[in-house]
């Protein structure tokens, strides 16, 4: 690759973002990027609206604003095979028993999403991506008789099973003991060696502190902070403790969601 | 046992069983995981105002039932996705709207409640040749696109917002997995009746639960044991001369109880059993 210094087209660009939910306002003007082999993590208190942003960011929630996806406006985003997405709490429904594998294989829809059923690319990839987050013995389990941190590493898997240019996951490490939250962020840390952007939402930095590019912190709804992760400390509430933050400014009206 | 065969309604009735104990749990084990099992009954109630329908205007009653049916389908899951209906309200108009439409119409059309009883607890020993080629159809078609859209069904079924973000048509699927069970009552409507035609597609699914640990595998035992439920309730019902309809629904409750039954036995023994035995 060249040295020019040719700007790395953004995997995922926030600007001017604003979501409101039932009426209320739950984000205003969020702008953000994230580039290929960076890792980027949300920070804020509950209702800060980081699961909001990144919801907006993949769709999920409906926006006003700019959210562009490698470059193309999010409405005309057609290349889902590039997204992967971890929700906050596992949405599976449990109507019917689901293993671990056909739960991870969900992961490789977006090269089929309308037609199609999986073959062994799909299942070696899905026991691959189990074996990455370290459930390889529980591939054949019901993914309801897992613990939720384990749960959690199945969707992990899930969005990993289709090797994605842009990882979005919503709080991936809740519930997820320490040894497995320093196994993901190893994960992480080869996946943007690998030009793999990676948005996340974390309630604090912990073992991820070192693989992360950059941390934008948010608070009631806006951008409060957004740099290095050494101004910001784990204890308690995201707080940036910088000389330069970024200016905050209330909106009226608005407390803590 | 093989004297009945002898019999041509005997062939038409087992012939629609087979095609209606294959297809209510193909569809239904959708409907349970997106736990839905109620839509079955509030289809089929207004499925009955389609049959009416077909009594007053002359037209085929399965055919004016699949169209109203799967109108109201369509309804349900846009109401239900709008999000200004709750789904159990949603469920609960179609019951009530269903029935009474049913039942106005049909008085203006003349027909006995004889007629609509036909419809309402199924009446398989007066199925015609056209019938069982329409259930026929209709049954393979629910059939093939359970089965060849499998993997996006139990996506949009399973986690609907990942689906979503995965490109997949959530909206398009959603509806058709509705109109597929609309269908799928229109099947069922000659061999267990609209009544109970939701019990084939959640019992055998239900049952076949308790003995899986997979989706894939619940889907298949559960048309497994759909066909062994509905042509053993038409075999038994020649022999003890019984309605077709209940005696179905009983063998796959009773397939349910003995399922149930057996999970809670394995489950004591496997904890009485001591560590480290094989």
């Amino acid at each position: 690759m060249s040295d020019d210094a040719v700007p790395a087209q953004a995997a995922l660009r926030l600007a001017g973002v604003d979501v409101d939910l039932g009426g209320r306002p739950v984000l205003r003007d969020a702008g953000l990027e994230v580039r290929s082999g960076e890792l980027v993590v949300l920070l804020g208190p509950n209702g800060s609206g980081k699961s909001s942003l990144v919801r907006a960011a993949v769709g999920l929630v409906p926006s006003t604003g700019t959210i562009e996806l490698f470059g193309t406006p999010l409405a005309r985003f057609r290349d889902r095979r590039r997204l992967g997405y971890v929700p906050q709490r596992s949405g599976v429904t449990v109507g019917v028993p689901a293993t671990v594998r056909e739960v991870v294989l969900g992961g490789r829809l977006p090269r089929h999403p309308v037609l199609g059923l999986h073959g062994p690319a799909d299942r070696r990839a899905a026991a691959e991506a189990v074996e990455r987050v370290g459930l390889a013995d529980r591939l054949r389990t019901p993914f309801t008789e897992l613990s939720g941190g384990q749960q959690q590493r199945v969707l992990i898997a899930r969005a990993l099973s289709n090797d994605p240019d842009l990882l979005v996951m919503d709080e991936p490490t809740a519930g997820v003991d320490r040894e497995h939250t320093e196994q993901l962020a190893e994960t992480l840390a080869d996946l943007t060696a690998s030009g793999t952007a990676v948005l996340l939402v974390a309630h604090d930095l912990g073992p991820l502190r070192p693989h992360v590019t950059r941390a934008v912190v948010l608070e009631h709804g806006r951008v409060a902070y957004a740099g290095p992760c050494d101004a910001v400390h784990d204890e308690g509430h995201q707080h940036p403790h910088t000389s330069d933050p970024a200016p905050v400014t209330p909106v009226p009206g608005e407390g803590v969601w | 046992m093989l004297e009945l065969l002898q019999y041509p309604f005997m062939q038409r009735a087992l012939l629609a069983a087979v095609f209606t104990g294959l297809a209510a749990p193909a569809i239904g084990t959708y409907l349970v995981q997106r736990r839905l099992a109620l839509l079955g009954d509030g289809l089929g109630h207004i499925a009955l105002t389609g049959v009416a329908l077909g009594l007053l205007t002359g037209w085929a009653p399965t055919l004016t039932a699949v169209a109203v049916a799967a109108a109201g389908a369509v309804l349900i899951e846009v109401l239900r996705r709008s999000g200004r209906t709750s789904g159990d309200v949603a469920l609960a108009m179609l019951f009530y709207g269903g029935i009474a439409g049913g039942v106005l119409l049909t008085g203006l059309a003349g027909a006995s409640a004889a007629v609509l009883n036909r419809f309402l607890f199924g009446s398989i020993t007066t199925v015609s040749s056209s019938d069982v080629w329409v259930v026929a159809v209709l049954g393979v078609l629910v059939l093939t696109l359970s089965l060849v859209l499998a993997p996006q069904l139990f996506a949009v079924c399973q986690d609907e917002e990942h689906a979503k973000v995965s490109g997949v048509p959530v909206g398009l699927y959603g509806i058709l997995i509705a109109v597929l069970a609309a269908v799928t009552i229109t099947v069922a409507m000659r061999t267990v009746g609209l009544l109970l035609v939701s019990a084939l597609m959640v019992v055998p699914v239900a049952a076949a639960q308790q003995a899986t640990r997979s989706f894939r595998a619940t889907h298949l035992v559960a048309m497994g044991l759909g066909l062994v439920a509905a042509v053993g309730g038409v075999v038994t019902s020649y022999e003890a001369d019984t309605q077709p309809g209940p005696t179905i629904v009983l063998i796959a409750l009773v397939a349910f109880v003995v399922a149930a039954l057996v999970r809670v036995v394995a489950g004591r023994v496997r904890r009485v059993r001591p560590v480290g035995s094989t």
